[in-house]
Formats: structure tokens, sequence, C-alpha cells
């Protein structure tokens, strides 16, 4: 696949963007979401494991958390939908010298609340998480977690020592949770200075107390911002909800053929539909059965539905990263997904029926969508 | 005076050049990264990390030995030598 030149942006125009381990590519379509238009690779070589489209405030800006093995990670934005990216003198996001951390990589970058449009967040490896205050130009790391009194036990899943999802409350500013592999969950309720363990009712199947207060492997976390209190949780082994903000997480895996996963979206409108991939198990990452099957509930795990119509169900070996599902925001929603073989699923009708949008692209770490303000 | 050639694969460059050439001063590897970091924070931001570590697939050598084979970044450098930094063999 060639380089193209960024599109022409149109209001209402749906971008899917995916992160790959060599770049990042852009697929943009009309609202009918029939027809894609492709521009990439942006960034060729770098991994892209984190995106994010950001129009509050009227901007329409795109982040992209670039990394690169030789010259490590760093944050990159765009206001022409791609066409051209900043590239920073100095790397904007660092440790500070006395916390005797260096930055790895860039694991999610999470706006703020709506009425805060200059605030962004971003999770990063070591688990740690970065607050800017000024659109993205000047970042510092959130100190109650940093220096946070588990923060030294800490221990690295398979992908490194990552804080990969961050849930902003839509309403009460004090509070947020984040999810670490494999510290588990975190929730401040005071701005960020301080940080309780949230993982009550969480299994960590790897340790010999199964039910520790920290030390959980959880893969990925979602709401709904008209429920904010109630969440999902796909874990490494282990399938949750909560009603309480994570005080406390019951099993909801009922009716999937492996509760262990990675990728977890929630659907953009209704608050107890939620879509997930099982993967068979953590020796064998690839869809059980050989068969690509997107699960999805419709009444907050009481039960799930296989949504297979247009996906492979014979010889798909499989596996769907932690952040390659995505929705749009329309209506139907649109779900995405990407795989570490590098192909790209979408239905433009909440799962019922799928297309596969592109194969062969590198492996796909991140699906992320935008409905452009332009 | 000694010299440090950058890696240009990593668009690594002091005022646009990617050969950075220091009259004097230095004693050692390390000396010569923090001169590379005072002409050009960013460049120094491509080879190093936070910490003063060298990036994972970063490789220096002094004329023509790998300092990982000498005494790292504390390597003497004498007058005349050059710093040549390259992108390692890694990857896939």
């Amino acid at each position: 696949m060639s380089p193209r030149a960024a599109s022409t942006a149109a209001s209402g125009d749906v971008v899917v963007m995916v992160g790959t381990m060599k770049g990042a590519f852009f697929f943009r379509g009309e609202r009918t979401r029939k027809k894609w238009r492709i521009d990439g690779p942006h960034f060729p070589g770098f991994a892209i494991y984190a995106l994010m489209y950001d129009a509050r405030g009227g901007k329409n800006r795109m982040f992209a958390a670039a990394n690169n093995s030789f010259i490590g990670s760093s944050l990159r934005v765009s206001d022409d939908f791609g066409k051209t990216w900043t590239e920073p003198e100095q790397y904007p996001i660092k440790f500070p010298e006395s916390s005797g951390r260096a930055l790895k990589q860039i694991w999610q970058i999470t706006p703020g609340r709506a009425d805060e449009p200059d605030v962004i967040y971003c999770g990063v490896e070591p688990a740690a998480l970065f607050e800017s205050r000024d659109g993205g130009e000047n970042w510092k790391p959130v100190e109650g977690l940093l220096n946070h009194e588990h923060q030294p036990k800490w221990q690295p899943g398979a992908g490194g020592l990552c804080l990969h999802t961050i849930v902003v409350d839509p309403k009460n500013k004090q509070r947020m949770l984040i999810a670490i592999s494999a510290a588990g969950n975190y929730r401040t309720d005071d701005g960020g200075k301080t940080w309780r363990a949230r993982n009550v009712g969480v299994r960590a199947q790897f340790l010999p107390d199964k039910h520790p207060e920290f030390g959980q492997c959880v893969h990925k976390v979602v709401h709904h911002p008209n429920n904010p209190q109630r969440l999902f949780l796909q874990n490494h082994w282990g399938l949750y909800r909560s009603d309480d903000w994570g005080d406390s997480w019951q099993d909801v895996a009922n009716g999937v053929p492996s509760d262990f996963g990675f990728a977890m979206q929630m659907h953009p409108h209704d608050i107890e539909s939620v879509y997930i991939v099982p993967i068979e198990s953590d020796y064998f990452r690839c869809t059980p059965e050989a068969k690509l099957r997107v699960y999805r509930t419709s009444n907050a795990g009481k039960s799930w539905e296989p949504l297979t119509k247009g996906l492979p169900q014979k010889d798909a070996y499989e596996t769907i990263l932690r952040d390659a599902m995505g929705a749009d925001s329309l209506k139907p929603a649109g779900i995405y997904f990407g795989t570490r073989s590098g192909k790209l699923f979408g239905s433009s009708d909440e799962g019922e029926s799928w297309t596969e949008m592109a194969d062969g692209l590198p492996p796909i770490v991140c699906v992320k969508t935008a409905v452009l303000n332009a | 005076m000694i010299r440090v050639e950058l890696p240009k694969a990593l668009n690594c460059q002091v005022d646009g050049r990617t050969t950075l050439e220091i009259a004097g001063g230095i004693s050692t590897v390390r000396d010569a990264f923090a001169e590379l970091g005072r002409r050009s924070p960013g460049a120094l931001d491509r080879v190093m990390d936070e910490q003063g570590h060298l990036r994972q697939h970063v490789n220096v050598f002094l004329n023509t030995e790998s300092i990982r084979f000498l005494n790292g970044l504390d390597t003497p450098v004498p007058d005349g030598a050059t710093i040549l930094i390259l992108t390692a063999i890694s990857g896939g």
C-alpha cells in the first residue's frame, strides 16, 4: 500500500483512525459508511498505540502517540485532519528526574470533560497518568498516583506495566478511574490527590491470592457517560460489571465462549449494551474455535449474543487487542475492530452485520473514531 | 576538538546539521552527550531518555569501538576522536 495524501474533510464525515505497529491509517467515509477512502501510513515505522480526535471547544484536532523503539515516544498533533503533524522539538511527556522512571510508551489519550476543552489525560508506561490543562502543550504527572504507596509493588503484564484506561466522570470533576496492567483499578474522588484500589470481586487468576487488594490484570474498562457509575470490565480472565463506580464488581460472563479477552466497547447510545471479542485463553490468544465472533450484551451483562454475519467462522485464528475496538456516534451506531493480523472490520448497523474494510495492514493495536466537525 | 556524528535516520540534528563539533572541555562520552543536550535538547531526547540512559536501540561508538565494550558513558574521549551514534540492528 502506498502512502496517500489526506483527503478533504467534510462536516459529518466519519473517520476510523487505526493505529498499527507500523503507523496510522485513517479510513474516511460519509454517514452511510458504505465506502471508505484510506489515507496513510502516517508516521511510517512508528507504533501508534493511542489516537484521539478532539472536537471540544470547536476544535478539529487529532492526537497521536507515536512510539519508535529507536527514539522513544512522543505526542503529535494535527489540526488539518492529518495532512500535517506537529513534531515537538522536545518531548512533551517526561517523568521527573526524581521519580527514577523514564517514559517508555504512551498507551492512552483521553479528553477531559466537555466543559474543560483544554484538559487532556495520557496513560503511559511505566504506569502513570499525565495531565495537560492547556490543550496538550504542557504536561505534568498526577502526583498522587505517581507516588502511590502501592506503586513499588506493581508488576507488568505481558504488554508491560501500562496505564491503558482512563474513565472520567462527566459529572463529578473530582472523580476518575484508571486501570493498570497488572495493578488493577484505582479511583480518585478528590481530583487526583489520592487514589484507592477498586478491585473487590475482580479475580487475579495468576496470583496465589486470587482476590488481592491490587495486582489484577485489568484489560479494559468502559462506561456510558449517561450512567457513569456503571462500569464494565474485561479482565485477564473475567468479565465484570460494577454499579457503584468500582466499589464492588460482579461476574457477568453469562454465555460467552471464554471470559478471557482484551477489547471492550460501550454502545454510544444504549447504556445497557456492550461489545467484546472473547479470546480462547492466555496461552492461546486467539478467537475460540477459530471463529471470529463479536459478543454483545443488550441487558448489562445478563446475557451475551454472538454477532457473526460477515465475519469468518472458519480458520479465523485472530487476536483483538485492548484498544482495537471503537464505535462512532451516529444512529445506528458504527462498530469497528482490528486484528493483530491486520484486518479491519466495520458494522454500520450496530454489529448486526460486518464488512471487511481492510486486510494486510500491519498489526492493529488501536481503533478510534471521529465524526468530524468541519 | 571532537566530533559527534548524529543518526540521520532519527531526525536528530543540531542547527540543521548531523555533525556536532565540540572545541574542548570534553573528558568522557557522557560530557559529549551533555553538550549535545545544551545545544539541542530535542536531539538529546531522541537518543537518551529523561533519566540519562541511552535509548534501548541506540548504539554509540568511540571511533570504531562500541562504548558497550569500553566503559559506557564514562569512556574517556581523547582529542580528535569521533563519537558515532547509530541505530542498532533490531525490530521486525
